[in-house]
């Protein structure tokens, strides 16, 4: 037993490819037998990857999934930061630029649009729950925004802890939320093409719910919706704190 | 050579970091703004130009497609060290706030949608 721990904990990264990959396989012969291919391979991939990531959590208390058990570390490096953006980059290989010209101006109106449209429905969620004061309803609304925004809102204009971590919940619920629904919603919201995709981006924002939720839905369009989404977060970053404090200010 | 494919992928991604921080440090924003998309952009742009080619065909491109394809799996990973158990931990007006916000977005998706095709139609 000591033997198989070591090895797999030397090799963690190559143990994360072999088990993510018995996790697709599973999940495409699940699609194709279950859902007759209705549902793609890769949603249950995803889906199979959350329900782990709740056990995981509930099972060692941590905040990272299944990355938390030692012999699991490596999904941790695998789905970690670096290399969902060194994958996602490589995704817009192959893109055409007439495309990206097409949907720019509607993917820059997308970002402003989903930014306020998420702060706005954040924010009156917790005025409903009670909320008032301005800080703690703009670091809610910020954490509708994405997990990030929240966090970096609240301590920017002094929310408490519990607040904060209400954000960083309401904007984990938003990312899971997008990466499940995206492919069951994707055929009434128009969601198939380049344009729609870069809109969808914008407005969702979290980089990786889009990312899940547009691989699950057709892999051609995850690079035009997570071109928009990245810059979401950092429009977020930037109104939170700012321009939409200032406004929760004046009203409350 | 499929090195040099994975070379320039990781190119585009440093220099749009780079870009990125630059960015949220000029704006005052602590975070990386939009470094990834800047990167997508150059990668765009190389895989579009003449200039590239020895970057892009043959050996060198099949780099960059292998961590294209790598995408999937990746995204499944990350999926799997989501911090779930927090996300439901934080009670209902979490829940709530996180619906409402997705649900009042999808719905726009098709309205700001029509913006674009009708820009586009514009232009041609």
């Amino acid at each position: 037993m000591d033997i198989i721990e070591t090895v797999f904990v030397r090799n963690n990264l190559v143990v994360a490819f072999a088990v993510v990959g018995v996790t697709i396989w599973i999940s495409y012969l699940l699609a194709d037998k279950l859902t007759a291919g209705r549902i793609h391979g890769s949603a249950i991939a995803i889906a199979l990857g959350l329900i782990a990531a709740y056990f995981g959590g509930v099972a060692t208390g941590g905040r990272t999934g299944v990355a938390d058990f030692a012999l699991l570390g490596g999904i941790g490096l695998m789905g970690g930061g670096m290399m969902r953006d060194f994958a996602i980059v490589a995704t817009a290989f192959g893109v055409q630029l007439s495309e990206l010209r097409k949907a720019g101006l509607a993917g820059i109106i997308s970002i402003f649009a989903g930014v306020i449209v998420s702060f706005v429905v954040g924010a009156a969620v917790a005025i409903l729950f009670g909320y008032t004061d301005a800080a703690a309803i703009t670091t809610i609304g910020s954490g509708a925004v994405t997990y990030i925004v929240g966090p970096v809102t609240g301590e920017a204009i002094g929310a408490s802890d519990t607040v904060i971590t209400l954000s960083v919940a309401a904007g984990l619920v938003k990312s899971i939320l997008v990466m499940i629904g995206t492919p069951l919603v994707a055929k009434y919201i128009g969601l198939n093409n380049p344009q729609s995709a870069m809109v969808f981006g914008g407005l969702m924002g979290t980089t990786s719910g889009v990312a899940a939720g547009l691989a699950a839905t057709d892999p051609k369009l995850v690079p035009y919706g997570a071109m928009t989404a990245t810059f979401y977060t950092g429009v977020g970053c930037l109104l939170g704190p700012s321009v939409l404090f200032f406004l929760v200010s004046a009203i409350y | 050579m499929i090195v040099y494919g994975v070379a320039l992928l990781s190119g585009c991604l440093i220099l749009g970091m780079i870009i990125g921080e630059a960015l949220g440090a000029a704006l005052n924003v602590d975070a990386n703004v939009g470094g990834v998309g800047i990167a997508m952009i150059f990668l765009v742009l190389a895989s579009n130009s003449e200039k590239f080619r020895s970057l892009t065909q043959d050996a060198a491109g099949s780099g960059i497609k292998f961590w294209s394809a790598m995408y999937i799996p990746i995204v499944v990973a990350m999926a799997a060290r989501q911090d779930v158990a927090g996300a439901t931990e934080g009670g209902l007006l979490a829940i709530v706030a996180g619906v409402a916000a997705v649900t009042v977005s999808f719905a726009l998706v098709p309205i700001l949608s029509k913006i674009g095709k009708k820009s586009a139609t514009e232009e041609n």
